[in-house]
């Protein structure tokens, strides 16, 4: 399937906003040709449930994450997308209050169950956030960071790990003179493109990515973006965007949710052409949100 | 998604005199002004008389002499007891920044709203709300008392006690402003949590520990009362770490308690050298708030 229609109503257009540069629907996009029950799954959600103290925040989450595919999350503010992604590497952990029932399963094992080691499935799922979190050091010792931490490796081993990471990150161009500079020191979009060499430095098998382009700028947008259809062969994506173009260009998958609920799940071109939900429909087309 | 409710206006609006709150402004910016002024009046006041006095005693002796033995004598400084509330700081900020800033990134990091660490914040709070000499009795009780002989290292641990609550809510405060994201980014890379903290968040927080650690210093190299029951005083040179001279074995000469005797002696070198004295410290205690703000203010700390 080619050429996938979005209507862009949810883009104000109003003067003096700038309008992301358009990016050609990848060649390779998958889904909607393929046979989805037949992919294999990286991590599959069953009857995920998720508490902020006594708020339950995500109700009966069912979801296959497939191998290798750019997953996407979209929905309103407050829909719980951020919170489902959340649970895949277990961070809510941090917060007291925070907990999650149900099954992820991952690998083979549940990871919300608490034989999991946090330290080993936080190497193999990454996680890119919002806000670019460049950690106070330099460029080079932040891409070190993942692979100082779980691996034994040689002092030429390490840097050309690192060089590697940041090629894949298209980011070496930009930063090879300044690989001895403080990470916070590049641009925004630079500090997230570190950051996720940073996290694909340390070999994880998934990416999650929260909002990545949320507080960077068109153009970095637009790196970033191609930065994933790229990513995605070698890692499994899962996207949560409050920018449904964003969705739309580069996922393979897409869910919307809603109030905590997952409303629909499927192809990513059906989901923006021909939702089956009601719900989907008036959110996709701006009717609310 | 929701429809505008189209209230009627109330009819017709009535203007408020803006002459009326023109001179309101003028009024409450005139009386922020007369606050602002006489505060930096005091404190001009009480720099200019300590400056002008304690300058005149200011001289090589003051620097490098000890306290005058005979109390007519127009010779002698003030250097023994500069050494002396040098080494008795320095005792205090050994003892009280480790565990202050432990004490600290447990408050922040993992106590957070818990039980025992409300119950050690609002210790914390009392603590520094009780009047020095109570410290300086507490530190007696323990440490004078029962060994039987003053000591500097007794005036070091009275000091001790007041910085820590000082240090542990500082650095508290400053780790509570590194952002989430900083924390969760660093667990995200399957780092323990211990060294997240460390090697992470602290390294951010690293400019502000550091004014925090400075200030509690400056907080405490100042006090006199919780040195009369321990430290005491004394006209001699420390002479080591042991023995009756020493920081552990007896009194310590400390420019606040020697102040504090000078400037109630009838003599006027003595009382000169008081201020001298003073001079010092206010000179201390300032140089080290402007050096680290100056170090570590640069808008680049979180």
């Amino acid at each position: 399937m080619v050429g996938i229609k979005v209507d862009e109503p949810t883009q104000i257009q109003g003067p003096g906003v700038v309008v992301p540069p358009r990016l050609e629907v990848a060649e390779d996009r998958r889904g909607g040709g393929e046979d989805f029950a037949s992919l294999p799954s990286e991590i599959s959600v069953r009857g995920l449930d998720f508490f902020y103290g006594k708020e339950q925040a995500l109700f009966d989450n069912h979801i296959e994450i497939k191998k290798n595919r750019v997953t996407a999350v979209i929905g309103p503010s407050g829909c719980g997308k951020s919170t489902h992604l959340r649970t895949f590497n277990r961070i809510f952990n941090l917060y007291r209050d925070q907990r999650a029932t149900g099954e992820i399963m991952f690998d083979g094992t549940n990871i919300l169950s608490s034989q999991v080691d946090l330290l080993d499935l936080r190497r193999r799922i990454g996680m890119i956030f919002q806000k670019p979190s460049p950690f106070p050091m330099t460029v080079f010792d932040n891409v070190a960071y993942g692979l100082r931490q779980h691996y034994r490796l040689s002092r030429s081993e390490l840097s050309s790990r690192v060089e590697e990471a940041l090629k894949r990150s298209a980011i070496w161009d930009e930063v090879k003179h300044k690989l001895g500079e403080p990470g916070n020191a590049l641009s925004g979009g630079q500090q997230q493109r570190l950051c996720i060499a940073r996290a694909i430095a340390a070999e994880p098998d998934v990416l999650l990515m929260d909002e990545p382009c949320s507080a960077i700028d068109p153009v970095a947008t637009a790196k970033i973006e191609e930065l994933i259809l790229e990513l995605k062969n070698k890692y499994t994506i899962v996207l949560v965007t409050h920018n449904m173009q964003q969705a739309a260009r580069v996922s393979d998958y897409t869910a919307f949710f809603f109030q905590g609920r997952i409303i629909e799940f499927g192809d990513t071109t059906q989901i923006f052409s021909n939702p089956a939900e009601k719900q989907t429909e008036e959110y996709i087309t701006g009717r609310f949100g | 998604m929701s429809t505008v409710t189209q209230s009627p206006l109330p009819s017709p609006l009535r203007h408020r005199s803006i002459a009326g709150r023109k001179a309101a402004d003028l009024i409450v910016k005139i009386l922020s002004w007369i606050g602002a002024l006489a505060g930096i009046a005091v404190m001009a006041l009480v720099l200019y008389e300590v400056v002008i006095r304690g300058l005149k005693a200011w001289n090589v002796a003051f620097f490098t002499q000890p306290v005058p033995l005979d109390p007519m004598s127009t010779g002698g400084g003030m250097a023994n007891a500069i050494v002396g509330t040098l080494v008795i700081t320095a005792g205090a900020a050994l003892i009280a920044i480790p565990i202050g800033f432990m004490a600290g990134v447990y408050l922040a990091e993992y106590g957070r709203n818990g039980r025992v660490a409300t119950g050690v914040r609002m210790v914390a709070n009392v603590v520094m709300g009780v009047p020095s000499i109570i410290v300086g009795v507490f530190a007696f009780a323990i440490l004078v008392k029962p060994l039987h002989h003053y000591s500097g290292f007794a005036g070091s641990v009275a000091l001790a006690f007041l910085m820590l609550p000082v240090m542990a809510r500082t650095t508290e405060d400053i780790l509570n402003l590194v952002p989430n994201e900083l924390r969760e980014s660093g667990l995200a890379m399957g780092a323990p949590r211990w060294r997240v903290t460390l090697k992470v968040v602290c390294k951010a927080a690293r400019g502000g520990l550091i004014t925090g650690a400075t200030l509690a210093i400056v907080r405490v190299a100042g006090e006199t009362a919780p040195l009369l029951f321990t430290a005491l005083s004394s006209p001699y040179w420390i002479t080591g770490l042991f023995g009756p001279g020493g920081y552990f074995g007896g009194p310590v000469a400390n420019l606040t308690k020697t102040i504090f005797d000078m400037s109630g002696s009838p003599f006027p070198h003595m009382q000169s050298l008081a201020w001298g004295g003073a001079l010092f410290i206010i000179v201390f205690v300032l140089g080290l708030n402007i050096l680290v703000r100056l170090l570590f203010q640069r808008g680049k700390e979180w």
